[in-house]
């Protein structure tokens, strides 16, 4: 039989943002998958040897429109290395608070998409709802639903109040109880099952040799979360990477359900640990020298290079963000799957390609 | 987090990530930075029970650099988006987009190098 190749996308439904994947299939079966991108980049790294240092926090948490406040999180705390600022246990705490949220609105965003990429429309909407709230809880405390720009070099520039915290406690509590309700319907329904149980497999090995991070790391069995570095207040919550082993399109999903549970978990002892004090530390001068800073997104481990040489523009300002580092499992995952599975096995890694393509 | 980013000779990159691999290090991802008019820098990064391990390799402008895609396949499209920013050709490339890995065909420039131009790899081809 021939070979044929089929372009998938870059305008495909289960796609939220456009990327092209050329699928040499023969019979229906994809035997070779190679990527093509650039349709959304934006040149933000070019940016950042123009606008002042402080300005381009507002170019990074536009980096990605999901994860938006743990970019400018990484960016600040590499700043604040270069320059020699602790920032406060208060801020540190609040900015645990606001990166499960995040994490949190990302998985509930993701798990929709996935329902629909399978036509569980219904289910896709049920998320979504309960979304919402997280979205709610974000704009009562920091003005924005999703691009929060909380984060400043030193500290962040809001708070909570007490009635907010008591708010959010409650609402952290029904948005668990419903995401473990709705887990049962979307992971152990047979057709669903159907559709991902051994579906782009990638195992451990492939995982670690080929450069994956984050729930399809520990999907396949890699314990790496970056979370344990320790950054923010992780180090004083307790935290373990959640893990499965099956390395398939199942278990990705499971991972992300998991870590939802987690998250809530993490930032009700956040808000219930946090602490009294300022804000922000005043930074003066200008940052010298070159960082390496990770930290972890909800779809894996985001690094940061930046250097500078003490004026207001930085040399160089590197985001390396998760999905591009998922482009590699991704086509290996690929080759002996059916085509009517490839929408289901892209879905499964959360691609987002505002983050890979900047 | 802050560390020490040591310096490699521009031949040794390739053995270098074969020792890294066979040490059971992650590939982390590769940056790319111009130092001055005539050098960049490359910095190759690698992740081991979460410490992270860097090291550099200086490359004049205009030379080519062997690619590492043949250890690690994650660094074909890192190596790739590097061809696209910086205008630094990598030899022996598992996938080539040949500059329009991110950048399409009217993009005459390299972007992150100050005020340099530069074709597609087939105009120096031709």
């Amino acid at each position: 039989m021939a070979l044929t190749v089929v372009p998938f996308g870059p305008q495909h439904p289960v796609l939220p943002e456009p990327v092209q994947m050329k699928l040499v299939v023969e019979d229906e079966i994809v035997k070779e998958a190679i990527p093509v991108i650039g349709y959304v980049h934006r040149g933000l790294e070019a940016i950042a040897t123009i606008r002042d240092y402080t300005q381009m926090i507002q170019i990074v948490e536009r980096t990605c429109g999901i994860c938006s406040m743990i970019h400018s999180l990484c960016y600040c705390q590499g700043l604040e290395e270069l320059m020699g600022l602790e920032v406060t246990p208060r801020a540190r705490y609040l900015r645990t608070v606001w990166g499960e949220l995040h994490r949190m609105h990302s998985h509930l965003l993701w798990a929709g998409l996935f329902a629909d990429a399978f036509g569980f429309e219904s289910l896709f909407m049920e998320l979504w709802k309960i979304r919402e709230r997280i979205l709610d809880l974000n704009e009562a405390t920091t003005g924005n639903r999703v691009i929060v720009s909380v984060n400043v070099i030193g500290g962040v520039r809001a708070d909570i109040s007490d009635e907010q915290r008591t708010w959010i406690l409650k609402v952290l509590n029904e948005v668990e109880r419903d995401i473990r309700r709705i887990e049962k319907a979307l992971l152990e329904d047979h057709t669903v099952k159907h559709r991902t149980v051994g579906v782009g497999v990638l195992t451990k090995e492939q995982a670690f040799e080929l450069g994956a991070v984050g729930p399809v790391l520990r999907a396949s069995g890699v314990a790496q979360d970056m979370r344990v570095l320790k950054y923010a207040a992780y180090d004083e919550l307790g935290f373990e990477p959640i893990v499965r082993t099956e390395g398939d399109s199942w278990a990705r999903c499971k991972v992300r359900f998991d870590e939802t549970i987690q998250a809530c978990g993490l930032a009700r002892k956040a808000l219930e640990r946090l602490p009294e004090g300022e804000l922000r530390v005043k930074a003066s001068g200008h940052p010298t020298g070159e960082i390496l800073t990770r930290v972890e997104q909800p779809r894996g481990e985001c690094l940061y290079y930046i250097k500078a040489n003490g004026g207001k523009h930085l040399s160089r300002c590197r985001i390396r963000t998760p999905t591009f580092a998922n482009i590699a499992p991704l086509v290996a995952m690929m080759p002996g799957s059916e085509l009517a599975n490839v929408p289901v096995i892209i879905i499964s890694i959360d691609p987002c390609i505002s983050c890979t393509e900047r | 987090m802050a560390q020490e980013i040591r310096n490699i000779e521009i031949g040794g990159a390739v053995e270098a990530c074969r020792r890294m691999k066979a040490e059971g290090w992650r590939f982390v991802t590769m940056t790319a930075t111009e130092v001055d008019e005539d050098s960049l820098d490359v910095i190759y990064s690698f992740d081991k029970a979460y410490t992270l391990e860097s090291f550099r390799v200086t490359v004049p402008k205009g030379q080519k650099l062997p690619s590492v895609s043949a250890v690690f396949f994650a660094a074909t499209f890192v190596e790739n988006e590097i061809q696209d920013q910086f205008g630094l050709l990598f030899e022996g490339l598992a996938i080539d987009f040949e500059r329009r890995f991110l950048l399409n065909e009217e993009v005459r420039t390299v972007p992150l190098v100050n005020k340099q131009k530069l074709g597609t790899k087939r105009d120096a081809a031709n």
